[in-house]
């Protein structure tokens, strides 16, 4: 039988950059500059991170990352390594982080992730970058686009469950809204779900306004034990569930369009955590494009197979509902830098969770559920955080 | 089609394609267990026995999902744009990814049933496509 890290670690600093056009500052700036936010969150000195995990960057790429960093921090961590595991699977990392806490390796973990999509690179770049994930030999000749991709789910979706074009504009609808509260958020404008239908076609079903942001960015997490979180200046974040669950890499070799592994990431996190949906107070769910939050949805037991269209209608996942989901903007409103894009719903969690989330607080917010997708629906890591342990 | 991005065979894929050449789909079966897979691989994907065997699929298939593309990857597609790519199941089971070419987009839907043709990119290159049946 595994030992549970459940209450056994928490997140004791938690602090994004600026982000969407920041032009001022390369991915690897916006790396550092992440850390020592963090860092200064915790009110801890560099000296104190024992361990280091990053990701690397498509603008500024360095083939040690990690190494590199420290190397510019002048730290010498016990635990030191850059993963590469596409958008939302920087959780898998912070999975590693806490096992490596609980097992004794570290005492302080630093996760710190930026890239520069948006300014480092030309649109075409990042284009061919991310859509480079498919097949050479069996996807990438028939000239898919990330979109294009994450357009198959949706169209299988709509075709299975009877999903409407305005149901996946609502998600969309909804972060912006979000979005508008939060004064670091990249495009605060409201929209209506006219907007998003009126919006130009980019993969049919999908809308330009279906789409997530190009984004510059950074985020970084301070981890540590739960007996040492209590010392530090804010109210620690616990983790209480972790879950992993990988179906695929290439989306033509889905054993399901519209079912993911997210349903195996969130059964274990569940478990782990000894809680069940009903007990959540909000969540953060990976949000590249609107089908991905219906499906995520579903597959994580906020709603039955196919009832995700309607929930998110009824206005269900919006700030005062009964799960406000993306309460930052998410990846659709907030921003997207790529690989780091889920750092975001982390430190948001955080936030929420130290109740320090301002005009767009969830009121007496206890137990969140955040849940990061990397590649097409491919690989996903569900958390399960709590303002106290169990 | 100079600018489309062109498969480079490999040990595994080259029978493949060089079937395609000749107008063939060929697709692997293992020859212990008898399943079928795409794309190709040195094991099978079931029981991992290392036999695997080549036969020509029947080239019909039915659309699983798909999407009309309008913005492409690169001005040598967009040029192309909107197109159809699609996943398409073959009768045989496994699924692989398309166009769907010489029909009305908006007459293109899941379900519907298709079978392949093919298109010569170069003189090695050879790609299947699907038509509607």
């Amino acid at each position: 039988m595994m030992a549970s890290l459940t209450g056994k670690v928490a997140i004791v600093g938690a602090a994004d950059t600026e982000v969407g056009f920041v032009p001022h500052l390369s991915a690897t700036q916006l790396c550092i500059d992440a850390a020592l936010r963090a860092l200064e969150d915790a009110g801890i000195s560099k000296d104190e991170v024992d361990g280091l995990i990053t990701c690397n960057s498509m603008a500024e790429p360095i083939l040690y990352h990690a190494e590199a960093i420290a190397e510019y921090l002048q730290i010498f961590p016990k635990y030191c390594m850059s993963v590469g595991t596409g958008g939302g699977t920087t959780f898998s990392a912070l999975h590693h982080a806490a096992s490596a806490i609980a097992t004794g390796i570290c005492d302080t973990v630093l996760i710190t992730m930026a890239d520069s999509l948006r300014s480092g690179l030309t649109k075409e770049q990042t284009m061919a970058m991310q859509a480079s994930t498919g097949h050479r030999e069996f996807e990438l000749p028939y000239g898919p686009t990330v979109p294009a991709y994450y357009a198959l789910i949706a169209k299988a979706h709509m075709e299975q469950y009877g999903t409407t074009p305005e149901q996946l504009a609502r998600v969309s609808v909804t972060a912006r809204k979000h979005a508008h509260l939060n004064q670091n958020a990249q495009m605060r404008d409201l929209i209506t779900v006219e907007d998003v239908i009126q919006s130009r076609f980019i993969a049919e079903p999908l809308h330009l306004l279906d789409c997530s942001l190009i984004s510059d960015g950074g985020a970084a997490v301070i981890l540590t034990s739960a007996e040492r979180a209590v010392h530090f200046p804010h109210h620690p974040v616990y983790i209480l569930g972790v879950g992993e669950g990988h179906g695929h890499e290439h989306i033509s070799q889905a054993r399901s369009l519209t079912t993911s592994a997210a349903v195996e990431s969130g059964q274990r996190a569940y478990k782990m955590a000894g809680l069940r949906p009903k007990d959540i107070d909000f969540a953060e769910l990976y949000d590249c494009f609107t089908p991905t939050v219906l499906i995520e949805l579903e597959d994580l037991g906020f709603c039955e197979k196919g009832e995700a269209g309607a929930f998110v209608e009824s206005g269900e996942i919006e700030l005062g509902g009964s799960l406000p989901v993306n309460t930052h903007g998410g990846l659709l409103a907030h921003c997207h830098p790529g690989n780091p894009g889920s750092m975001f719903a982390l430190t948001e969690a955080v936030t929420q969770l130290r109740h320090q989330a301002g005009i767009r607080q969830v009121p007496r917010a206890e137990v969140a559920l955040v849940h990061g997708q990397g590649g097409i629906m491919s690989s996903h890591t569900t958390l399960i955080l709590g303002r106290e342990v169990g | 089609m100079q600018g489309k991005i062109t498969p480079k065979p490999t040990v595994e894929t080259a029978p493949y394609w060089e079937a395609c050449r000749n107008h063939e789909l060929l697709i692997q079966q293992c020859s212990t267990c008898h399943h079928f897979q795409f794309y190709p691989r040195l094991m099978c994907t079931k029981c991992t026995n290392r036999k695997m065997q080549w036969k020509r699929a029947t080239g019909h298939g039915t659309v699983k999902s798909f999407t009309i593309v309008h913005r492409a990857i690169s001005k040598v597609y967009q040029m192309e744009a909107p197109y159809v790519v699609a996943l398409i199941q073959l009768e045989e089971g496994p699924t692989m990814m398309s166009n769907i070419i010489k029909c009305n987009l908006q007459a293109v839907e899941i379900g519907m049933k298709v079978k392949v043709e093919f298109e010569t990119w170069s003189e090695s290159m050879t790609v299947p496509q699907f038509t509607p049946v």
